[in-house]
């Protein structure tokens, strides 16, 4: 039985996992427990299981489980014959990968970090070390491949979006929007307040896996001083 | 052989289906807009039907041909001319080597697709060989062509090395028809509008602002209807598919097309049945699109139709 989700259809060939509708961390661990889960299992039909903070969303090849019953039906009833979310599973099961990013605060790499520090009522430097003292969640990769929306922000950094995105934000910028905070993998226009920056490549279609981070994994940040790419 | 690019087009990028497994990184499906459209052309070519072709926008390119080859042109009625000879779509073509294919506007529609025996021969990444224009990569070099592109092609065996135009063709309707206004079919969302006669009783007009990513539409203003759950503008993201149907806070919806991103924060008000996107696809800026009720089981069999009229074509332009 699955009494601690619901499932609601997403168009004609995805199904959608309702954990909750709130941002919250114990919502969002839940969410990628379950995806996990659900990748230890995955039958062949199976084709993304694409995590969100309270929702998980399962793409199905609808024409491999054409010769049957409705394919929708036949993926809820699979999902309901795996006892997924049952009391005795051990809520530590998924903690994913740890990662530091190093990030050169302030500067051309962060013009907004003044901005954010005004909004706070903290000195440039605080904003730096609340940034940086913080384990983040990866909540989901989503608006571009790679682009991690990390959960956790100290409430105190939270700053709204820009009301106008710039027209370019560069590869690797470090932002906030909200209560979250995230990084562009590729340059392109932005709406987020830009507080650094990181040499880390976020996506490359080339490498295996492409994106540096997967959800569910857990990201730290360092202040480098130097300017980037200096000592590499 | 290879494909020569002498004038790009106005949006001419190399696609193929669906790119899935990677939508957790964030990663879109891409491929061709209009499916129905590019597997036929594929098919007509002798191809798998997913191989890799040219989706053209509004205006093709000019391109050349280093050996014979045999090609399709399917979609959006668009002008296409080997010399002063016009070459028809929906059929396939046999060209001699050198030949130079000038394509010209769409006359109905907005995408074409330009297949060729072998398919384009690109990089797979990921999986798929179509271009994520959004994220650049795959493809092509991870772009819309330029001059001077040189393409490489699958090898296929041609016989003829003459111009030859087939006389059968493939009729697109019920499939893809270019009727204006455009009906288009959808399944309930996760949020219903207030009124489902403003939903399914307006109209709306293609805004010029529309690409790969989405359709956004002009017209009538939609409202939600309140419920118990936060209020739309503090919605937290969830995924969302090529298909979905958004309502933005301006109350202006957006149909989401192949390139749409993973996630989304807008209300979803429907999804656009699959058998409906190649109409979705040909819209043009200032078509006018009304919205129909559809059910699961009604999407089902249209497509279950709709995939054997795609198998019919596949036996009737089988080897010969």
């Amino acid at each position: 039985m699955n009494t601690n989700f619901s499932i609601e259809s997403l168009g004609e060939d995805a199904l959608l996992l309702r954990l909750g509708n709130d941002l919250d961390d114990a919502t969002n661990a839940r969410v990628h427990r379950l995806a996990a889960d659900l990748n230890a299992r995955r039958p062949p039909w199976l084709l993304d299981i694409i995590p969100a903070y309270a929702t998980l969303a399962l793409c199905i090849d609808i024409a491999a489980l054409e010769s049957g019953d409705d394919p929708l039906k036949q993926a809820r009833t699979w999902i309901a014959a795996q006892n997924l979310e049952s009391d005795d599973r051990c809520p530590s099961a998924v903690n994913g990968r740890s990662h530091v990013i190093k990030v050169t605060y302030g500067g051309t790499d962060g013009p907004d970090l003044d901005a954010v520090a005004t909004h706070a009522g903290l000195r440039i430097a605080d904003v730096i070390a609340h940034h940086c003292a913080v384990e983040y969640r990866v909540a989901m990769l989503g608006f571009l491949p790679g682009f991690p929306y990390l959960m956790g922000l100290d409430e105190a950094l939270t700053t709204p979006r820009h009301a106008t995105p710039r027209l370019h934000v560069a590869a690797g910028s470090v932002g906030i929007a909200g209560a979250q905070t995230g990084i562009y993998p590729r340059s392109g226009p932005g709406g987020w307040q830009i507080i650094g920056r990181t040499d880390a490549v976020l996506f490359d279609s080339a490498r295996d896996p492409p994106a540096l981070l997967a959800p569910g994994d857990r990201v730290r940040f360092v202040a480098v001083d130097q300017p980037r790419g200096a000592t590499a | 052989m290879s494909v020569h690019v002498l004038a790009p087009g106005l949006l001419t990028s190399v696609q193929a289906g669906p790119r899935s497994g990677y939508r957790h990184l964030g990663v879109g499906a891409s491929g061709a807009l209009d499916p129905y459209s590019f597997t036929v052309a594929n098919l007509l070519v002798g191809n798998d039907p997913e191989h890799a072709v040219l989706e053209m926008t509004l205006k093709g390119p000019r391109v050349r041909f280093e050996q014979a080859t045999r090609i399709a042109i399917c979609g959006a009625t668009i002008d296409a001319f080997v010399g002063d000879i016009a070459i028809p779509g929906w059929r396939y073509v046999d060209l001699p080597a050198a030949s130079e294919l000038s394509f010209g506007h769409c006359r109905n529609g907005v995408r074409a697709y330009l297949a060729i025996a072998g398919g384009f021969d690109v990089d797979v990444r990921l999986g798929n060989a179509s271009t994520d224009l959004r994220a650049g990569f795959g493809g092509w070099q991870g772009r819309a062509l330029a001059s001077g592109d040189v393409l490489p092609v699958g090898s296929a065996t041609m016989t003829r090395e003459y111009l030859h135009i087939d006389s059968r063709w493939i009729d697109s309707v019920p499939d893809l028809d270019f009727s204006v206004p455009a009906l288009i079919r959808l399944l309930p969302g996760h949020d219903a509008v207030a009124d489902p006669n403003s939903l399914y009783g307006g109209e709306w007009k293609v805004d010029a602002a529309s690409n790969r990513q989405g359709l956004r539409l002009q017209g009538l203003t939609l409202r939600l209807r309140e419920t118990k759950e936060l209020d739309a503008n503090s919605r937290i993201s969830e995924p969302v598919m090529p298909g979905t149907v958004q309502l933005p806070p301006d109350g202006k919806p957006i149909v989401l097309l192949a390139d749409a991103q993973s996630h989304g924060g807008y209300p979803r008000i429907g999804h656009c049945i699959a058998v409906d996107r190649p109409r979705l696809a040909q819209l043009r800026t200032g078509d006018v699109v009304r919205f129909a009720p559809c059910t699961h089981e009604d999407a089902r069999r249209l497509a279950r139709e709709q995939r054997q009229r795609l198998a019919r074509i596949a036996i009737a332009t089988g080897p010969r």
